[in-house]
């Protein structure tokens, strides 16, 4: 689309500026970012492809150009290390060589070699001689081989990138003792992870726990997601094996035959994204009213105020989201109260009704959301120069030109990241749909052979049912994850690179 | 409003403040609704709380034969005290634990510089996006091996909780990035090491953070409901209060345990709110330092 000039753009009326914009954001911006991603995708596969290679490089000069120790090293990792004052260091390469090696003889070949089937024979009957009879016995365990030969090949990961640590390690000692210097004692070391390598010290504990409670299970989650795990095939007694693609073409393919599973995901992501940018949108614009209501100069008591509302942050959700949803059921407080006085005969279905929960659920989430970000609101607020306001009523601005020229752009300016973010919290806000209404009413429109779900279900209370729920559809529910996650992440690099304010932390400092 | 009247003619000020005046008193009816709309829940389910005629639900609030019933009920004939109990064991452990890891993760997000500094933080945002029950099946799998779940389910938790709350370093790396490096730099001047710096420069100045981050690690596994609910796996001694409440409010105990329901509520929210209301201003502070960062 062509880009217009500054004076062209200003000939334009102020709804041709809008439509221009508009176009302009479609057309070009989106398009644009979305060419920059893959361009920067292939440019980090070429460095990819470059690293791999200088490291190959580096590896074999190093191993030319080294002392014996070095090339000894190549075999028996950390000898050189010992050999030349670094004890500490040479136990620990070596120690972790004697490891792994024992456990890949142990434990690690077995995994491996059943990682490409999930193993041969679940649990069956075996004839007993002793006793002449057939008894039960275990075979293998399809979860435990997955999951055993993935911890395999990330140790093996794990121990290339050790063995390259002291492959450097010892380059580096060849270049300290020709240059003639004192090499590092283990003492120093130590000491350096106080000082220099701190980040190490205080990094370790929280990344430990992230891989093993976060990285490793997604990856796992991943993995499933390529095989059939489910109630029928639970991976001890019936084994679960690879099956490619099929998961994610039964998702998506429009055509897929008796499931109506595409259908009901297309459905349920629709009424997702619409959630969410219902819930982030009503909050975000109410809320700051709430703000700049209690922030008017000449409102008396503007703690008072704030200070109830800020009390119902402090009230457990489920406490609330609960009591709310039972308010609203068909023979709850609203609807008793509506009846005593006579006002309806029927009491109203706001949770089972399809279109009307939908909405109550937007409305409940208000009363959940506006606390919150009334205090963020009002911190932003606060912050916006007095004297703009001031000079702008000089000029005749009413209150409604002061909101859109000076508060808002303000606002939406400082709170953009803010934005993404509550987005994707409501994309994934679980909690106030499953104890709201469950994801109910049941839909029949939506009920799959992966697993039912209802009108106000989202993706992720969806995901739950399913790996909850008697199905126990876990692949379903893996490939549903990597669904939200594909969303999000398309969302979010949209947004980053659209966004006007594209922030350097290191402004902040 | 004041000042600004007092430059302008008379007869401009006169109906500037009567206007302002309506539009204030507007505003005051607005505020009272809202507060109103936003308090009334819990004074209701305080008052149903009370209510010992009818132990279901009922189409009207103000109880007709006031008394304790519900709170004596729930002290003694169930495991209420027992779910109490596990949450608060799980809340305190939760909150020190997590605290230090995210303390940790945030200040050397914020202040130390090393290679991989930025990978890491796009690492974590990454694996951010991935919805958080995703991996629910392989963690109970896990945990029921090392026997973690069902009524042992206190330990699991705490472990889940703790482990991965290195990803929630953002609120809190916004705040060290709020100290000037300035002082950093003295005190590597004088000598100070990088742990020196850390223990002696900056933790001192960083109590409104620290004290954020234990109350929002407290008051977060009172609300937690999803992982608890599937870690205890229907077994009633690894309930925590929310999975506990929630099991009497289902369609087949909620005509008998309602009321039970709301004086739990009570008994939850209460100490909490207190305590919430004597930190309020660093929750405050957390809360919008965090939006403003991003």
């Amino acid at each position: 689309m062509k880009q217009l000039t500054d004076l062209e753009y200003l000939r334009l009326s102020r709804f041709g500026k809008f439509l221009y914009k508009l176009k302009r954001f479609f057309l070009h911006s989106v398009p644009q970012a979305v060419i920059n991603f893959f361009k920067r995708l292939w440019n980090v596969i070429k460095k990819f492809g470059l690293a791999i290679k200088n490291e190959a490089v580096d590896i074999w000069t190093t191993f030319r150009d080294g002392t014996w120790q070095t090339k000894v090293s190549y075999l028996i990792m950390g000898f050189g290390s010992i050999a030349r004052g670094q004890i500490l260091r040479g136990i620990l390469f070596f120690l972790f060589e004697v490891v792994f090696i024992v456990y890949m003889i142990v434990a690690g070949g077995h995994w491996l070699s059943k990682f490409g089937t999930l193993g041969s024979e679940g649990m069956h009957m075996e004839y007993d001689e002793a006793k002449d009879v057939f008894v039960q016995v275990s075979g293998d365990d399809s979860f435990k081989l997955l999951l055993y030969g993935l911890l395999t090949i990330l140790f093996i990961i794990a121990f290339i990138y050790t063995w390259r640590l002291n492959v450097k390690q010892n380059k580096l000692l060849d270049q300290i003792t020709r240059s003639g210097k004192k090499v590092k004692s283990g003492k120093d070391d130590l000491k350096s992870l106080l000082d220099d390598q701190f980040h190490k010290t205080m990094l370790a504990l929280p990344l430990t726990g992230i891989i093993v409670f976060t990285v490793i299970p997604i990856i796992f989650m991943v993995l499933v997601s390529f095989t059939n795990y489910d109630a029928a095939h639970d991976g001890y007694s019936n084994l679960f094996t690879w099956v490619g693609l099929d998961n994610f073409n039964e998702l998506l393919s429009w055509n897929s035959g008796s499931s109506n599973l595409s259908a009901a995901f297309g459905e349920i992501l629709a009424w997702t994204l619409m959630w969410a940018f219902f819930a982030t949108f009503t909050n975000y614009f109410l809320g700051m009213l709430v703000a700049i209501l209690i922030n008017k100069k000449g409102i008396k008591l503007k703690k008072i105020w704030r200070g109830f509302l800020v009390l119902t942050i402090a009230i457990p959700q489920f406490v609330s989201l609960l009591y709310v949803s039972k308010m609203f059921s068909d023979n709850g407080l609203v609807n008793g109260f509506l009846m005593d006085m006579g006002w309806i005969t029927q009491p109203i279905p706001f949770w089972t009704d399809p279109i009307l929960a939908r909405f109550t659920v937007i409305i409940v989430n208000i009363w959940i959301g506006i606390p919150y970000l009334m205090l963020i609101a009002t911190g932003i607020l606060m912050n916006i120069p007095q004297d703009l306001y001031e000079s702008s009523r000089i000029d005749g601005a009413n209150v409604w030109q002061q909101y859109t020229r000076i508060t808002l752009p303000y606002m939406l300016f400082v709170t953009g990241p803010y934005l993404l973010t509550s987005f994707i919290g409501n994309i994934n806000n679980f909690n106030v749909i499953y104890l709201l209404t469950g994801g109910g009413p049941n839909n029949p429109k939506l009920l799959t052979s992966g697993g039912s779900a209802g009108s106000t279900d989202l993706l992720i209370t969806w995901l739950f049912n399913i790996t909850t729920g008697a199905e126990s559809n876990y692949k379903l529910a893996a490939v549903i994850g990597i669904m939200i996650f594909i969303v999000i992440a398309v969302l979010s690099v949209i947004v980053y690179n659209v966004m006007p304010s594209t922030r350097n932390e290191e402004d902040f400092q | 409003m004041k000042k600004n009247a007092e430059t302008l003619p008379q007869k401009r000020h006169m109906g500037m403040s009567t206007k302002g005046k309506i539009s204030n008193t507007l505003i005051y009816i607005l505020l009272v609704v809202i507060v109103i709309i936003w308090i009334i829940p819990f004074v209701f389910i305080l008052l149903e709380s009370f209510r010992c005629e009818t132990q279901g639900m009922a189409g009207y609030v103000v109880p007709k034969q006031w008394g304790f019933d519900n709170y004596v009920r729930l002290l003694t004939q169930t495991d209420f005290l027992k779910w109490y109990g596990n949450t608060l064991l799980i809340a305190v452990v939760t909150a020190v634990l997590q605290t230090i890891i995210v303390l940790c993760m945030s200040y050397t997000l914020s202040r130390l510089r090393f290679k991989g500094r930025r990978f890491l933080m796009n690492f974590m945002l990454v694996l951010g996006m991935f919805p958080g029950f995703l991996t629910l099946i392989v963690l109970y799998k896990v945990l029921s091996g090392m026997g973690l779940t069902g009524p042992n389910a206190v330990p699991g938790l705490i472990l889940v909780y703790c482990a991965s709350s290195g990803m929630g370093y953002y609120v809190s790396k916004g705040y060290f990035d709020t100290i000037p490096k300035s002082l950093d730099e003295a005190a590597r001047m004088d000598g100070a090491t990088r742990f020196q710096v850390f223990r002696k420069v900056i933790m001192p100045l960083a109590k409104p953070i620290v004290i954020y981050t234990i109350l929002s690690a407290f008051m977060a596994p009172w609300g937690d409901f999803i992982f608890a609910r599937y870690i205890a796996h229907g077994s009633s001694a690894g309930y925590n209060v929310a999975v506990g409440l929630w099991s009497w409010t289902t369609k087949t105990s909620v005509g008998t345990q309602y009321t039970m329901f709301c004086a739990g509520g009570v008994l939850v929210a209460l100490p909490i709110t207190i305590l919430f209301m004597i930190l309020q201003r660093y929750y405050v502070e957390g809360v919008t330092g965090g939006a403003v960062k991003g």
